[in-house]
């Protein structure tokens, strides 16, 4: 069993790290491979509970990861990124030291938090429930500290991630929820595919700081 | 018989779809008329039959409420929607092609927010919530302006935060109820958790509910994740300003609820009461005091939803039957009198064609039927008698005052400052010389008079079974 532990840490670990390893990122096609990398990894994390916890279904969650957000979610946006001609660096609102030194900050919040509240649980759930929650905040982060909508959308993708890692490391979850994760990230891209668009259309950019520069006539 | 709760949901997804592959926006129009209608008979048709309980719908005291304002709401926005789109599309502000897919997604948004509502199971509610949710995001953006694509994005993106923090605290839930009930569908479903909720363990329901407070907090529009409500409110066509006011802010409250419960029924885990009563007076008085500074009716009117959403968290941080009560009775009077509101507004904004303050003036001179009515609805949101709007604020406020007598001013304070800034802009809006130009609107004035009807009604006389069936859910609610 302790093998069971140590893979599934080992996973989640690397997730984490490719979290990190997207905050400094400021390459837009080598933040979509970082992205691809943790949505693989996300996909042997959800197989790999699967085996353990011996329940199958689990291996459609982990499918579904692999084949939509490890291959055809990166490859579109890759597609869209040449198609509009916007493969230049990504804005940094702040500088990367700063932005990791928040990442670590981050990452320890919720580890204490999570491991603090939860002494009860099983040691395999809580530390993966502690690593989910950092690299939940840390997609947060990347949405925060990304003037681009492209990276933005591969934050809230991120963000996802450590959601279904968390939830699949709960044990026994019903596979409704998985599913509505799936799905929820196809609307999301449906609604993100149609903004950019329709951003593109009004701006000729997909930067946000253009759509902040109409904010002057509101309130 | 029991089959019927589902209904409710199941009218507005068929009818979604339906809707979705017929191109005509007028056939549209009256298919979401029909289907809004149908979806209300369905909801009163509740009243007859017994509470359910099932692994994943319930109807107990609590939501069959609700869900007869939900469905009602749906149905007269549907009406107001229908001349609203058309006059749009005469205006050249849509085209028949930007609302090819709108009456489809409306009964979809309807469908999910009856889901969340009716749902038994943790994770369902919170699939019906972010389903009617994104519905709404779509629609938000449907003008294709610059402003209204900021809106909708900035909508979308603190959506996903909430959804993603909301979805974290079901989980850590669902691992509290997994150590007591078992793997599987039972630790998600809500009338279980709740028949166990003293054995569950308190530090892991209490790290859930924060980030439950939090993710349907922001959906809810309460301070300071209320950013994207102003906004989303003004950019978006009128009948989604009032249904996002009158309904999607409420079934994120009663999901909160739900947990609120939940917590509530264990003695040793975190006491909502207190964080919601903070949270609930930020929102109210900071909300109060931003309505003095809006240009736009439509975004004055949401900074307006934002302090009434305060007021009423307040009120059920408060707790207690009269103070539960009251929140009850303000969830409704608020939702129906909002939704009034928007319809009022839509019509005086397509009379003017604009939506700036400075610019709809005199509207007593032009349209005194429009005039009366926006003002009736006015000083119903405001809480002066004789609307049922009055009758809810004067508990909170006494109940607040016999128990907390200095959070009572600062709700007085709210709420005085609240009045102020609305009748002010009221003022400007109803007299003064009349701006030009001047459109005639011939659209269903027939969902702002049953609104302002029944909340007038609500004041006078409240009927006896409705004032049990608030005592029972405030009781529930501890």
């Amino acid at each position: 069993m302790t093998n069971a532990y140590s893979v599934a840490h080992f996973l989640a670990g690397v997730m984490l790290v490719c979290s990190f390893t997207l905050l400094y990122q400021d390459r837009i096609f080598a933040v979509l491979n970082t992205f691809a990398a943790q949505a693989m990894m996300l996909s042997l994390a959800v197989a790999w509970q699967g085996y353990v916890q011996n329940s199958p279904d689990l291996f459609i969650t982990a499918a579904i990861a692999f084949g939509l957000k490890g291959i055809v979610i990166p490859f579109v946006l890759n597609r869209m990124i040449v198609r509009l001609g916007i493969h230049r660096d990504v804005d940094q609102v702040v500088n990367v030291g700063v932005a990791m030194f928040l990442g670590l900050g981050l990452t320890c919040l919720a580890l204490l938090l999570v491991l603090r509240v939860t002494p009860g649980a099983a040691s395999f759930t809580r530390e993966g429930l502690a690593l989910a929650l950092a690299i939940i905040l840390l997609g947060f982060l990347q949405m925060i500290t990304r003037r681009n909508a492209v990276t933005q959308i591969v934050g809230f993708m991120s963000i996802e991630n450590g959601l279904i890692l968390a939830a699949t490391g709960a044990r026994g979850m019903p596979l409704v929820v998985e599913v509505s994760v799936a799905f929820s990230v196809l609307i999301a891209l449906f609604v993100f595919a149609v903004f950019v668009f329709r951003i593109r259309e009004s701006f000729d950019s997909v930067d946000i700081e253009s759509l902040e520069r109409v904010r002057g006539m509101q309130q | 018989m029991n089959q019927a709760v589902y209904a409710v949901v199941g009218i507005p997804f068929l009818a979604a779809i339906v809707l979705a592959l017929i191109p005509s926006y007028r056939i549209t129009a009256i298919g979401n008329v029909l289907a809004s209608g149908l979806t209300f008979a369905a909801g009163l048709s509740f009243l007859a039959i017994p509470p359910v309980v099932q692994n994943y719908v319930i109807l107990d005291d609590l939501n069959i409420f609700f869900i007869i304002l939900n469905t009602l709401v749906g149905f007269t926005t549907s009406v107001f929607s229908g001349g609203y789109i058309e006059h749009e599309i005469e205006t050249g502000h849509l085209t028949p092609q930007s609302v090819r897919f709108y009456h489809a997604m409306f009964q979809a948004m309807m469908g999910g927010m009856n889901l969340a509502l009716l749902a038994n199971n943790i994770g369902l509610m919170w699939v019906g919530l972010e389903f009617a949710t994104l519905m709404t995001v779509i629609m938000v953006g449907i003008y294709r302006t610059t402003r209204a694509l900021e809106a909708a994005w900035k909508y979308f993106i603190l959506g996903i935060v909430g959804i993603s923090l909301a979805f974290f605290g079901t989980i850590i839930f669902y691992l509290a109820g997994q150590a007591v009930l078992g793997e599987g569908a039972a630790a998600m479903t809500w009338s279980r958790l709740i028949e166990v909720a003293p054995q569950l363990d308190a530090p892991l329901i209490s790290l859930a509910f924060i980030f439950l407070l939090v993710g349907y907090g922001t959906k809810v529009g309460l301070v300071p994740m209320h950013a994207w409500l102003p906004d989303a409110h003004a950019e978006g066509p009128t009948p989604i300003s009032a249904v996002l006011s009158g309904l999607l802010l409420n079934v994120a409250l009663f999901a909160l609820l739900r947990f609120k419960m939940l917590l509530a029924a264990h003695p040793g885990a975190l006491k909502p009461g207190p964080i919601m009563i903070i949270i609930g007076l930020v929102s109210l008085i900071f909300a109060a005091l931003m309505l003095y500074q809006r240009r736009d009716i439509k975004r004055l009117f949401a900074y307006s939803s934002i302090e009434h959403m305060g007021l009423i968290t307040f009120a059920f941080g408060m707790g207690g039957p009269i103070a539960n009560f009251a929140g009850l009775l303000h969830m409704v009077m608020h939702s129906l009198t909002k939704s009034a509101i928007f319809f009022a507004v839509g019509h005086a904004a397509q009379a003017k064609g604009t939506q700036r303050l400075a610019d709809i003036r005199g509207l007593s001179v032009s349209h005194p039927a429009l005039a009366f009515g926006l003002a009736a609805s006015v000083i119903a949101i405001s809480g002066l008698p004789p609307f049922g709007a009055f009758m809810s604020e004067f508990l909170i406020i006494t109940n607040t005052f016999a128990r907390e007598p200095l959070l009572a001013l600062a709700v007085v304070f709210g709420l005085l400052v609240a009045f102020g800034a609305l009748l002010l802009r009221l003022q400007n809006v109803l007299f003064g010389a009349p701006t030009e130009p001047t459109h005639s609107v011939n659209a269903s004035s027939a969902p702002l008079i049953v609104h302002l009807s029944l909340v007038l009604v609500a004041g006078i006389y409240l009927p006896a079974a409705m004032v049990a069936w608030f005592q029972r859910a405030a009781e529930m609610l501890g």
